[in-house]
């Protein structure tokens, strides 16, 4: 029972035939007329179909084996353009099925017109300056959120007074308690190759028992709170823009509008607070498994008992090691809040849309952060903290 | 109908499912050529299950399911290949993809497939695009800047791109007004006798049932009921059938 695979396992050729004699061009058609085989002759036809001329023109059917929309549209078209400019045409010898569908292509419409291309001068500059207005709306959006975080999140007159702990809860459970397996394995890690790279360099001067000063002050003023803050915005920045995007697309925040509620109160909110409360929480984790992670390849690599590296790290850090490093959490946490939820208001229609504005959330919230750590590092300076 | 010998689709004992919970159990159903067969059943009865189960996109547990004369789903990737070219599949919600324009849309299997030239391929793209009634301007348009309308016209469009010769249909006319409804089902039945087209139509509209589809089947207790003209389906004798066909909604039609 095999139907029409059989005509597919044989070349699939289109024929074409031109002769002109006679004050006639007769053109003899045969083979297969579809989508697979028409580029075989597309050209010569569109060739002919160019050639002004007044010449009758006789197309005969009768060869044809099969027909599909794509080889009747080629056909049609040169039959359009000789009537367009009063050439004589005939069509000769086609099956009653060819001809209704040389009849059903017949539709008039007009070709596809292509866009006019920018200039040069516009394609740079303009891109340029979407960029640069980017900012200022970026910058607007992130305004209006910080606002209508603080002043939108009570708004709501029904019950509940409009902050919503259970949702702040749920959000510090995914963001935070989710988080720390890995945010622990990744400062342990780091804190092993502080450790050993600097206890490698510090050896050569007899000096390896600062390797406790280095890990301790790098890992708690700096890297602790930095590659915590890299890793959530990673972890929990594209979430938050998937998941705001993804509503946005399926109209589930204008839902929330419609019913009274304010998406940024409801939805951005909670999740901003959630992030500032967990991001110390987890950088105090990171700065515990630095810590660890130093204390173990000391001891293995240059035989600093786990009793004077602690004995030594009191000495080498105090309060304001650990505070100076804290305090920068909340900052980076409302940032990377702020820069995934405007990135998800951003996102339109399509899943193009949705993966561009993740992919810039991510980024530009890393960006963000680490000048944000710069500017801190500089502030400290001044002030000599 | 005078090539009723042609079966396009030979389903047979056919037993889909998730876990232990069967859907379809032990089904038969022949889809012939040039035919336009409604398929119905109450909601989630396992129509949308059997369609994507005949395009190999759920397993099967047990049966066959032919195309074209070939076991589609353990047939070696090139005759596949040459099958799924015969296959245009109208989504209930058209998945088109949201990243490409219409005109691009319809061009994708094209592109992928066949050796056109650009300009062409655009012209072909444009005639499919009035072929399925929809304006030129929509051509540059992205799916979301469309109406449910247009949405359905231009996934068909796409559906149509390589000149299929089986045309899956999940409900086509859901989300349209009647009168976008049954413009479509004219446009659906004018295609088939234009094209050749076989369509397999999942629907629950009453009005295309009615009026286009030349046979029915009807899913209900896991496999097909009965299946034939709606003569049948208004003589059998099965509760939900005689609802279904019989009720107040249908007896308008009926009557009208």
């Amino acid at each position: 029972m095999n139907i029409s695979i059989g005509e597919v396992d044989e070349d699939i050729v289109a024929e074409l035939a031109i002769s002109r004699d006679a004050g006639k061009i007769a053109i003899v058609l045969a083979g297969t007329w579809t989508g697979p085989s028409v580029h075989l002759v597309d050209r010569e036809l569109k060739q002919l179909e160019n050639e002004p001329g007044t010449l009758p023109v006789f197309v005969d059917l009768g060869g044809i084996v099969r027909l599909d929309t794509a080889g009747a549209w080629i056909i049609h078209r040169l039959v359009a353009t000789c009537k367009a400019r009063n050439q004589p045409i005939d069509i000769s010898s086609g099956n009653d099925r060819h001809l209704e569908l040389l009849a059903a292509v017949a539709i008039p419409f007009k070709p596809l017109q292509a866009p006019k291309p920018d200039s040069l001068f516009n394609r740079v500059f303009s891109g340029v300056g979407k960029t640069v207005s980017g900012f200022g709306t970026d910058f607007i959006m992130a305004a209006h959120i910080i606002g209508a975080s603080i002043r939108g999140a009570q708004m709501k007159p029904g019950k509940s007074g409009g902050i919503r702990p259970v949702s702040i809860i749920h959000q510090m459970d995914v963001m935070g308690l989710q988080a720390v397996p890995i945010i622990a394995l990744m400062s342990f890690l780091i804190g092993i190759i502080i450790a050993q790279q600097g206890a490698l360099q510090l050896k050569v001067f007899g000096a390896e028992i600062f390797v406790v000063n280095l890990v301790g002050i790098l890992h708690l003023r700096e890297i602790g709170v930095l590659l915590t803050a890299i890793m959530v915005a990673g972890r929990t920045g594209s979430a938050i823009t998937a998941e705001l995007g993804s509503m946005k697309m399926r109209e589930e925040i204008d839902a929330l509008t419609v019913m009274g509620l304010n998406p940024v109160g409801v939805l951005i909110f909670p999740r901003i607070m959630a992030l500032i409360i967990v991001l110390p929480m987890l950088t105090i984790v990171s700065d515990l498994f630095g810590m660890l992670g130093a204390i173990v390849i000391s001891w293995v690599y240059v035989d600093i008992m786990p009793s004077l590296f602690i004995g030594n790290l009191r000495t080498a850090i105090d309060f304001t090691t650990v505070f100076s490093g804290l305090i920068k959490a909340p900052f980076m946490a409302l940032i990377i809040g702020l820069v995934a939820s405007i990135e998800g208001m951003k996102v339109s229609g399509s899943a193009e849309s949705l993966g561009r504005h993740t992919t810039s959330a991510v980024v530009k919230a890393i960006f963000v952060v680490i000048v944000v750590d710069g500017l801190f590092a500089i502030f400290y300076g001044v002030i000599d903290y | 109908m005078s090539e009723r010998s042609k079966v396009m689709i030979k389903i047979r004992d056919l037993s889909v499912g998730f876990g232990s919970h069967l859907v379809l159990d032990k089904l038969d159903l022949d889809i012939y050529s040039g035919e336009i067969l409604g398929f119905v059943g109450a909601s989630g009865s396992g129509k949308s299950v059997l369609l994507r189960s005949i395009l190999d996109l759920n397993p099967k547990q047990k049966g066959s399911i032919e195309i074209l004369g070939v076991e589609f789903a353990e047939s070696d990737p090139k005759i596949r290949n040459i099958i799924d070219q015969e296959l245009g599949v109208l989504f209930q919600h058209g998945a088109l993809f949201s990243s490409l324009n219409v005109l691009e849309n319809i061009q994708m299997p094209m592109r992928e497939y066949l050796h056109l030239d650009q300009s062409l391929m655009d012209e072909l793209a444009m005639l499919k695009l009035n072929l399925v009634g929809l304006s030129e301007e929509a051509a540059t348009k992205y799916p979301s800047e469309l109406s449910g309308g247009m949405i359905k016209r231009a996934a068909l469009a796409r559906a149509l791109a390589l000149d299929p010769q089986i045309l899956f249909l999940d409900e086509p006319t859901s989300g349209l007004d009647p009168i976008g409804a049954s413009d479509f089902d004219e446009l659906i039945a004018k295609l088939r006798d234009t094209l050749g087209l076989t369509v397999f139509m999942v629907t629950h509209d009453l009005d295309s049932l009615f009026s286009v589809c030349d046979r029915i089947a009807v899913l209900g207790d896991r496999h097909v009921l009965v299946e034939g003209p709606l003569q049948t389906m208004l003589e059998f004798d099965d509760p939900w059938v005689q609802s279904y066909f019989r009720g107040k909604r249908a007896r308008s039609i009926v009557v009208a």
